[in-house]
């Protein structure tokens, strides 16, 4: 019994082991919300833009055959 | 991107829970390892993180078959998601067997059967996700992600029993033993406790980063077809 090594102390290493599990969770959680929160202004993004587009498209469409601007345009071309 | 389930807000918090026993369990029940001191409480993690991601990978490959016979993008979707989360869980299965290689062999790499087969596992499916930003067309990508995936779950096997099969120092602490082993141990019950702490813990864990991507995965694709739909 008494020639037994006592255990060495490798608690250095085991903090180190514990650290770098949870840093590289956290990092990844990190990632996951940041990617999301970047998706959702580019999603409000692009849903503003779609919305504008269409509204566009759609004056476009309403706009009647002989309005001033259609007249003009046929005055412009006779000439 | 719709409002969080409740049942997820429950989930997250489980999981924030359960890493904090199984942390406890690891840290404080589980009694000191006589040879290795206290690098030997790094096993709990290690093993906990290796399990879930082999099974992840195993799980993955499910989903590419599944997604092979019913080519729908949903499935493309739920299979990156757990390729991703068990790479992240295996990578800290790596790092934390290294840690505790290096008191225990004196060196903190060795080109080890276990080792090796852990390496090439990790590296396929990082090239996995490098080969798939390649690929532009939704369907082509889910395709090859799929195949590619189906193939690379063969590893996850090998890797498990690597130890099993070959000439390893690689201790087989579960269901078996190594003489050629380096760093084995005897577990007490209080050993085995912080361990099936630590397997349910990550699994919970796993089951909640899961889920979470998934929904990543989700409003990815919504983006994509909004900016698809913008530019036309």
């Amino acid at each position: 019994m008494f020639l037994q090594e006592a255990t060495p102390d490798t608690s250095g290493y085991m903090i180190a082991g514990y650290a770098v599990a949870f840093i590289v969770m956290f990092l990844y959680v990190l990632s996951i919300y940041l990617r999301s929160r970047n998706l959702n202004q580019d999603l409000s993004l692009l849903e503003e833009m779609d919305k504008s587009s269409a509204q566009a498209e759609k004056i476009v469409r309403v706009q009647p055959k002989n309005s001033p601007a259609t007249n003009g345009r046929k005055k412009a071309g006779k000439k | 991107m719709p409002a969080r389930p409740t049942l997820l807000k429950i989930l997250d918090a489980v999981a924030i829970l359960m890493l904090g026993v199984a942390t406890y369990f690891a840290l404080v029940k589980a009694p000191t390892e006589l040879v290795m001191g206290q690098v030997q409480r790094v096993f709990y993690f290690h093993i906990g993180t290796a399990w879930t991601a082999l099974l992840g990978f195993l799980f993955a490959s499910v989903l590419s078959v599944i997604y092979l016979i019913t080519k729908n993008l949903k499935w493309d979707r739920y299979q990156v998601a757990a390729i991703e989360v068990s790479l992240v869980f295996f990578l800290i299965t790596i790092m934390l067997g290294s840690i505790w290689a290096y008191p225990a062999w004196n060196t903190w790499w060795t080109w080890d059967p276990r080792l090796t087969t852990a390496a090439i596992t990790e590296l396929v499916y990082i090239a996995y996700f490098m080969l798939r930003q390649g690929i532009d067309d939704p369907d082509r990508r889910a395709r090859f992600g799929a195949v590619y995936a189906l193939l690379g779950g063969i590893s996850a096997p090998i890797t498990f029993f690597a130890i099993r099969l070959y000439r390893t120092i690689h201790p087989v602490v579960i269901a078996g033993t190594n003489p050629k082993a380096e760093g084995s141990f005897s577990m007490t019950p209080d050993m085995l406790n912080a361990m099936f702490v630590a397997l349910i813990a990550f699994s919970v864990i796993f089951i909640d980063l899961y889920w979470n991507r998934i929904r990543l995965g989700h409003l990815q694709d919504k983006v994509e077809q909004l900016k698809l739909k913008v530019m036309m």
